[in-house]
């Protein structure tokens, strides 16, 4: 492989690691406003918020490919839309932890019965759905139909939960209820210096994580077709 | 033309069916009435509030094993025989107008039932009425859509609430809204934006169960 290759396989790779870098130590480092109640817990911006920018991505990507399976029928795609739905699911229960870890320290309750911490635990409540009944089907192309559709059906519910239900009520979030929004008074351009690299850095790791993920799916299956292949010949050789 | 007459059929043949097993019928009626007795005997005192969202949960549960049954019911070789006779678009359309008049008259003696044993605080009944139809709209277009996805599941009568109950929370939330306004005396302002809201919801539901119907159905 040349180097020219190299570079264009690899530089978003590369990218990702260097802003993940950027993003741990800048976030750790750089100065922060001073803001009461908040303190230094508002460096969790760097971790907490860009988790949710990843999950709704990645989530539309594993739709984007579900579609993808259903017009084609091509099986990887329906294995690479598992594996963003997959990486979407991680991102989410990662959010939702740094959420709450936020939540204590800033509000004095791991769950405060805020309507976005619903919505965002229904969401998950959905995507685990998912996988329940994805890994309910045994025949792999029902199997990948069936999860095909469900994904669909579940990105444009997951979207209305996610942005409508949390502004029926009033929530502590910033930006609701009364509360000033992040840009109206914390995210000065220092902040936004470190947070837009992170949200691209975190979503550049998923997308790593999604291919690893989907890879080693594809060579199992692909093993194990070729196990089963090699059985049929041993039986037919008997 | 021809969509319409197949889906009179499909109607018909469901409505037939309901009635030559009206066991199952009687059974989800017999299902709301121990659950409202259930919530009579364990609240000692039960406040408007709390009235309202009960009543939103029994329906809930009501409609979910009611609906659930549309698809699961049908046997390997019966779906075998509407894919030789019907196109998928009637076969979905007739299945959500056929559960979308069971849990009109499932929501209606339900509120009957629910007021007769619980009492009737609410003052806006026929606004509450209106919610609760808009309301039965709403559960029969996702059930349907989730039943259908279920029954291609193994262990579908696991799979059914867990897919539904997520998915029905904007819903739930926004009914729930809704129907608040029932409670409260004077002038009754309504919260077009809210229907408005829901209404978009079901359309949502209609056109992707519309859309990936087909895609699900055959085996």
């Amino acid at each position: 492989m040349t180097t020219n290759n190299w570079m264009r396989k690899w530089w978003w790779k590369v990218l990702a690691i260097l802003l993940m870098l950027f993003t741990i130590v800048m976030g750790m480092m750089a100065t922060v406003p001073a803001l009461p109640i908040l303190h230094e817990t508002i460096r969790n911006l760097y971790y907490h918020v860009p988790m949710w920018f990843g999950m709704t991505l990645m989530l539309l990507f594993g739709m984007v490919f579900s579609i993808k399976y259903l017009r084609h029928g091509r099986m990887e795609d329906d294995i690479i839309a598992a594996s963003f739905t997959k990486v979407g699911l991680l991102f989410g229960c990662c959010g939702i932890t740094t959420g709450m870890i936020w939540a204590q320290s800033t509000w004095g309750v791991f769950w405060n019965n805020d309507p976005k911490e619903n919505a965002a635990a229904v969401g998950l409540l959905l995507y685990f759905a998912y996988f329940v009944l994805r890994n309910s089907l045994d025949d792999l192309d029902k199997r990948a139909r069936v999860s095909s559709v469900a994904n669909i059906i579940f990105y444009f519910t997951f979207i209305p939960i996610i942005f409508i239900v949390p502004r029926l009520t009033d929530s502590l979030h910033p930006g609701n209820g009364g509360n000033p929004g992040f840009n109206a008074y914390d995210l000065d351009s220092n902040m936004r210096m470190v947070f837009y690299p992170a949200v691209i850095g975190w979503t550049l790791l998923g997308t790593w994580i999604t291919t690893i993920i989907s890879r080693t799916n594809i060579i199992n299956r692909e093993y194990h077709f070729s196990m089963n292949n090699s059985s049929q010949q041993l039986d037919s050789k008997l | 033309m021809d969509f319409f007459k197949s889906v009179w059929y499909l109607i018909k043949k469901d409505l037939l069916i309901e009635w030559r097993q009206r066991y199952a019928f009687n059974g989800i009626i017999l299902y709301l009435a121990s659950v409202v007795f259930l919530i009579y005997i364990s609240f000692i005192e039960l406040n408007p509030e709390m009235w309202l969202t009960l009543f939103w949960i029994v329906m809930l549960f009501t409609s979910v094993n009611a609906v659930a049954k549309s698809f699961l019911q049908e046997g390997r070789a019966r779906w075998l025989y509407y894919y030789s006779i019907a196109s998928p678009y009637s076969i979905i359309a007739a299945k959500m107008i056929y559960n979308l008049s069971l849990m009109l008259v499932l929501c209606i003696i339900g509120l009957l039932i629910y007021s007769l044993v619980l009492g009737n605080p609410l003052i806006h009944p026929y606004y509450f009425l209106l919610v609760v139809i808009v309301g039965s709209f709403s559960f029969s277009l996702t059930f349907t859509l989730m039943s259908a996805l279920a029954s291609k599941a193994g262990n579908s009568a696991m799979i059914m609430p867990i897919l539904s109950f997520p998915i029905i929370v904007p819903v739930l939330l926004l009914l729930v809204k809704l129907s608040r306004e029932a409670l409260y005396g004077g002038f009754l302002e309504w919260p077009i934006k809210d229907f408005f809201l829901l209404i978009s919801l079901d359309s949502v539901m209609l056109v992707m169960a519309m859309l990936l119907f087909p895609y699900l159905w055959k085996d």
